[in-house]
């Protein structure tokens, strides 16, 4: 029964290939829908990802998201040292500064600001120059990725900022020293780093400047023990990166609007791409209904219907879902490769492939409700 | 547990039908007295709507009668549930319809082979046994084509292989030839007659082509869901080579 099932599917190429295109485009919206709530929710964290050398962020309680600004007192570095089971505890600034390229082009820069003797936070990967060149004169270092996006010349220059060019950070020089690759963020500012006690110097006085503390636990000692210790010890939020990443996206996400309207569109695509894909199901069924009341009047039973309705739909799903994930990568991978948000980890085709199949199977029920209430008497009618 | 052989394939008493409730209701059948033999080919003919197709449907088990009587090979079909009836019809009954009714996508050696696969023999035998059985319908060098590909008297032809093909006990056929010209409705009762017709099978023919009667051994008519008359046709068997 299984090889008539299956001729029967295919037996109608067109329809066939309607089917699998049908369940193909819906794979393809809830994955596309779903990469691009992902893509963002991942670029959210992509400065605490670039800066995970640390285990532990240190920070006001206040601090909503990585870009957030409250600093804490200096002095609470101190501290942090003395709790035990801390390897070490060093200071990183980060702020919103304004510019001035050479050629007089403002723009908002994201200052990061590394602790001068170690460099600990710097972006994983330096493509121009070598870190320790951030303790040279003047020295800060810009992202390699893209900078005719986020580092252009627009009044003359025509060109990205460069190696070797002085720009103002808030009204005080810097020469660019280096280039570095990041995680495409989120946050639309070029990230520009440099040594803390510079950083210090171009951002506006402040009583205080720390942003976060960042800690690396002791091998050996319990991740969170030292954590609740530090809390004790502070006063003071102590987050794990993943706990940093997660506040964050969840502040962004909600904030911006971006999940209520990414998980409409997810909603949106599971809903048509089941319309889609279940209705062409469902009229697939309902065009064989006279073959089907055959087979009932030569004694096929229920169960074997079935398995039959199962086995085409089944079918079905898998194929149109495997040429869906193909083309969806593929396009996934283009626009990933013009720097969009698109993010397809593990879960999302998983719940693409759950989506498609409960469609399937709500699509073949329906289905094989129209089988099993057909009285094979109806072979006999013309 | 066989009948012995002056047991009736088919013996219905007062069968009545009715279709829908009350004001709508539609009295098919007002009372069948019929009994048909094991070995014999009987034609139910009569106009249109006399209820030739509800008594067949009933006698197949695919439809419940309203009241009265119906054995077929001593079982008692009402008595049945509706999952075994599928399973008395799987190994007892073979079809043959006005329209055909083959399955597009399949050769017409996979449409034969349907009520074997539905038995559940194995896919391989079951095609074996679908080739020998397209060759007794004169379909042997057509075994590969499509049902798109035969004319409709081969499509016939085809579905008279896929009835007979399980050996069932009991075959109807509701207009075998009504979609057919003359000649090729012709042909297809010479086939149906000389493969179908063996000692151990009762043969119901619905009809109203008086050009076929002659295939008969009796013919019951049918008038506004009675029996009006029975006559036995003894030139049939000895005028079709069987
Ligand atoms: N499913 C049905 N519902 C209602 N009436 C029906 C149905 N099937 C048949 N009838 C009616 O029952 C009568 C007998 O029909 P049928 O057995 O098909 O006659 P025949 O096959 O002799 O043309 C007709 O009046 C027909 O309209
Ligand atoms: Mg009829």
């Amino acid at each position: 029964m299984n090889s008539i099932a299956l001729k029967m599917l295919m037996g109608d190429k067109l329809k066939y290939f309607g089917l699998v295109a049908g369940i193909a485009f819906a794979t393809m919206l809830i994955l596309q829908q779903s990469s691009i709530l992902v893509g963002f929710a991942r670029q959210t964290g992509a400065f605490i990802r670039d800066t995970a050398q640390a285990d532990l962020w240190i920070m006001d309680p206040q601090v909503r998201f990585s870009q957030d600004q409250v600093p804490v007192r200096g002095t609470t570095i101190q501290l942090a040292r003395g709790v035990p089971g801390v390897d070490w505890a060093l200071p990183l600034y980060q702020g919103f500064l304004r510019g001035k390229m050479p050629d007089g082009t403002r723009f908002t820069m994201i200052l990061v600001g590394l602790d001068d003797a170690t460099l600990m936070g710097a972006p994983p990967v330096i493509a121009d120059g070598t870190l320790a060149d951030l303790r040279r004169d003047k020295a800060v270092f810009i992202q390699a990725d893209k900078p005719e996006k986020k580092l252009m010349m627009k009044r003359g220059g025509n060109r990205p900022l460069a190696i070797g060019d002085r720009f103002s950070a808030n009204d005080q020089e810097a020469v660019v020293a280096g280039t570095y690759r990041g995680r495409e963020s989120f946050f639309w500012e070029p990230v520009v780093y440099t040594t803390y006690s510079r950083a210090l110097q171009y951002a506006p006085p402040e009583r205080n400047s720390l942003a976060f503390i960042l800690v690396k636990v002791k091998p050996g000692h319990d991740l969170q023990t030292v954590k609740a210790a530090l809390e004790d010890r502070t006063g003071l939020a102590v987050r794990t990166n993943e706990e940093f990443i997660k506040l964050t996206a969840d502040y962004i996400l909600n904030t911006t609007g971006i999940l209520v309207n990414f998980g409409l569109a997810v909603a949106l695509g599971v809903l048509i791409g089941s319309l889609v894909a279940g209705q062409t199901f469902y009229n697939f069924t309902l065009d064989n209904l006279r073959h089907y009341g055959a087979l009932k009047a030569m004694g096929v039973s229920n169960s074997q219907l079935m398995g039959m309705v199962l086995l085409q739909a089944g079918t079905v799903a898998v194929l149109g879902y495997g040429v869906g994930v193909g083309l969806g990568s593929m396009m996934g991978w283009i626009v990933a490769s013009q720097g969009l948000a698109f993010s397809m980890p593990w879960y999302v085709p998983a719940f693409a492939f759950t989506a498609i199949i409960s469609v399937c199977a709500l699509a073949a029920w329906l289905s094989l409700r129209q089988v099993f209430k057909l009285e094979p008497a109806v072979v006999f009618k013309a | 547990m066989k009948p012995s052989s002056n047991t009736p394939a088919v013996a219905c008493k007062a069968v009545t039908r009715v279709y829908g409730e009350g004001e709508t209701a539609v009295q098919a059948l007002r009372g069948i007295d019929l009994d048909i033999q094991s070995c014999e080919l009987m034609m139910l003919v009569g106009p249109s709507g006399c209820g030739k197709t509800t008594l067949i449907s009933i006698i197949a088990g695919i439809l419940d009668k309203t009241d009265g009587a119906c054995r077929v090979f001593g079982d008692d079909l009402a008595a049945m549930s509706a999952a075994e009836r599928t399973l008395w019809r799987r190994e007892n009954v073979g079809f043959v319809f006005q329209a055909f009714n083959l399955m597009p996508a399949l050769t017409a050696v996979e449409n034969v082979a349907i009520p074997l696969l539905i038995n559940g023999v194995p896919r391989s035998q079951a095609l074996e046994r679908a080739g020998e059985m397209l060759a007794r319908v004169g379909l042997d060098n057509r075994r590969h084509s499509l049902p798109s590909q035969l004319s409709g008297g081969q499509q016939q032809r085809v579905a008279i292989g896929r009835a007979l093909v399980h050996a069932p006990r009991l075959v109807v056929c509701d207009e075998p030839t009504s979609a057919l010209d003359h000649e090729t409705g012709h042909q297809v009762m010479d086939v149906l007659r000389a493969v179908a017709a063996v000692d151990d099978r009762a043969l119901v023919v619905v009809t109203h082509d008086a050009r076929i009667f002659n295939f008969a051994d009796r013919i019951a008519r049918m008038d506004d869901g009675r029996i009006t008359d029975i006559t036995a046709n003894a030139a049939a068997r000895e005028a079709v080579p069987a």
